[in-house]
């Protein structure tokens, strides 16, 4: 165990919780009303909205498992930087939409919207139900992310009490109470306010990696020759497939349409204070893309520093395989302090969206659910309650996914996770635009999707979420969450023109135009 | 106002396409040649994009906030 590296650790854990609870003070509201304790009020101008959603949207297991891509796989991983990059003309152009007729109609959630526009209890509980599951192992991933860190600084997982025996995931289980206790306690104001100490730690460790690092190992020239020349690029079509490059762009572009249909995106966004600052966000926040690209590139910096193979990484990468590769980079090229100052950002990196997260699961549970179905006439403070309540049981629950499970499962439910909550982008994106598609159809259409999307990566045993579609016997690798979404689409259209062709039942719509704009 | 208000397609919303079409097409960038610092075309071609992603976002904004303002 690494004294210095932990006890900075620690004081940098224990000023973030400070900051937690004192967060229920700060831009003060009534924490008993849902749009208080699950969306800050809607107050959050441009710079804490892009804190944020900075420290919402690049979660540790970003930093953790897009660089493990790179260093096991090369150049495939780097798809997370058009990811990033085309997330943010949709939000510009897209969301200010939604932050309107939200604001205009006090909805919360996605689900709140599709059940307002088309007027379908089924539908919003299809959209409800898949933001939450798609999110489960979304947190349990965040946890994944803290084991990594905990386990770089070398605190053991399993911590032995005289008289009560050993607790499996002691540490986890500290971090997890206690970030549980302050977001019961003052909702999405808490990680607001320790994003800025996220991003701020953040920056510092990238800053330092991308200067200190290609100076050890001799300059980035030395790092991209010690890669493995057969993964530095993608490999090129052939005459039966498009091959990799396909799998890229499709795996960038289905990312995309996915993100800001994650329940913890839309919480985020109708958090901030006015449709100007959405757009202001979706300008400033490629800031974030960079500092990831540039993570991304931690990968490749460990393969050339070659820590797979030193002794004292080998039982790190034995437990956690290539998502080792950046804390071993970490503990190979940085004194001891600094050690403790990475492993702290990655650490609260995962606090801050695990937080959203739960706050997001629990909006979408008491309004599109509890609301709905349980007891309709829930007072407003009844309504923030179940919240706070349902917050600590997401949180319980990805905690006991993580210790009792194979970290795999999780790892391949949240790549199912992308290939569910794409298939709500025709009732939340396309709703956004027009009343006319038919939520009978935007449901089996949801179904449809659902089902192909599944059955896919079943066929790859959940362990890839590319699957070939063959074309005139022309191959095309394709992200199963795109191919998918377009089956998904295709149902909903033509089945909108039929059911409105033979039914003719006018759109049950509360919303109007100018409630958009 | 006695009609109701109706989105107008503006033509400068247009740029909002350029990342994708150069994202999408990824033979354009997959090469190692020309390098910076050693760093091959594939890896700082698309980092630059992250940056044009963005600057062209800004005049799409600053049209689109003077047109907001002057409706008002």
């Amino acid at each position: 165990m690494n004294t210095t590296a932990v006890t900075i650790f620690v004081a940098l854990f224990a000023l973030v919780t400070v900051l937690g609870f004192v967060a229920a003070r700060w831009r003060r509201g009534n924490l008993n009303e849902l749009h208080e304790w699950g969306l800050g009020g809607r107050r959050f101008g441009t710079i804490v909205t892009w804190f944020l959603l900075g420290g919402d949207l690049y979660t540790a297991y970003t930093f953790i498992a897009v660089p493990a891509v790179l260093f096991g796989a090369g150049a495939q991983g780097f798809f997370a930087v058009p990811y990033t990059i085309l997330v943010y003309p949709i939000v510009y152009a897209i969301y200010p939409r939604l932050w309107s007729v939200a604001q205009a109609k006090g909805y919360v959630t996605a689900a709140d919207f599709v059940r307002g526009r088309f007027g379908n209890h089924a539908l919003a509980l299809a959209v409800a139900v898949t933001g939450i599951v798609a999110t489960m192992p979304y947190i349990a991933l965040q946890l994944v992310g803290m084991e990594v860190a905990i386990a770089g600084l070398g605190i053991s997982m399993d911590t032995t009490f005289p008289g009560i025996g050993t607790i499996h995931g002691f540490p986890l289980l500290v971090a997890f109470v206690v970030l549980a206790l302050y977001t019961y306690n003052s909702g999405l104001r808490a990680p607001a306010l320790i994003a800025l100490v996220k991003d701020a730690l953040l920056y510092i460790l990238v800053i330092a990696a991308v200067i200190i690092i290609p100076i050890e190992l001799g300059g980035w020239g030395k790092i991209f020759a010690a890669a493995d020349p057969k993964t530095l690029l993608l490999a090129a079509p052939t005459a039966e497939s498009l091959g990799p490059q396909a799998a890229y762009a499709t795996l960038a572009l289905g990312s995309t349409l996915a993100l800001f249909l994650y329940p913890h995106a839309v919480t985020g966004l109708l958090s901030s204070s006015s449709r100007h600052v959405v757009r202001r966000n979706a300008v400033i926040l490629p800031a974030y893309s960079f500092a990831l690209g540039l993570i991304a590139l931690l990968g490749t910096m460990a393969v050339a520093a070659g820590v797979k193979s030193m002794p004292q990484f080998a039982e790190g990468f034995k437990a956690f395989g290539n998502q080792y590769a950046v804390p071993a980079l970490i503990v190979h090229s940085f004194p001891s302090w600094f050690v403790g100052v990475a492993f702290a950002a990655i650490a609260i990196g995962a606090l801050v969206p695990a937080a959203i997260m739960s706050i997001a699961c629990a909006n979408l549970f008491t309004r599109n659910i509890w609301k709905e179905y349980v007891n309709p006439a829930v007072s407003g403070k009844g309504e923030a309650q179940v919240a706070k309540i349902v917050s600590l049981v997401v949180k319980a629950g990805a905690l006991f996914f993580i210790i009792e499970l194979p970290t795999t499962y999780a790892i391949q439910l949240q790549l199912l996770g992308g290939i569910l909550i794409i298939q709500t982008l025709p009732s939340v994106i396309f709703g956004l635009y027009t009343n006319r598609l038919h939520p009978w159809a935007l449901l089996i259409g949801w179904g449809a999707g659902i089902g192909a999307g599944t059955w896919m990566a079943a066929a790859n045993a959940f362990k890839a979420s590319i699957y070939p579609i063959t074309l005139f016997g022309y191959t095309i690798p394709c992200y199963a969450a795109v191919s998918s979404l377009i089956l998904n689409i295709i149902v909903t259209v033509v089945l909108s023109w039929a059911f409105n062709a033979l039914l003719r039942t006018p759109p049950s719509d509360q919303t109007v135009e100018a409630d958009y704009i | 106002m006695d009609k109701p208000k109706r989105r107008h397609f503006r033509p400068i919303h247009l740029l909002l396409l350029i990342p994708y079409v150069a994202m999408m097409w990824v033979g354009s960038y997959n090469r190692i040649a020309p390098e910076i610092a050693g760093v091959p075309f594939f890896y700082w071609y698309q980092l630059l994009w992250i940056v044009l992603g963005a600057a062209v976002m800004i005049p799409v904004y600053l049209a689109d906030e003077r047109d907001e303002a002057s409706r008002k």
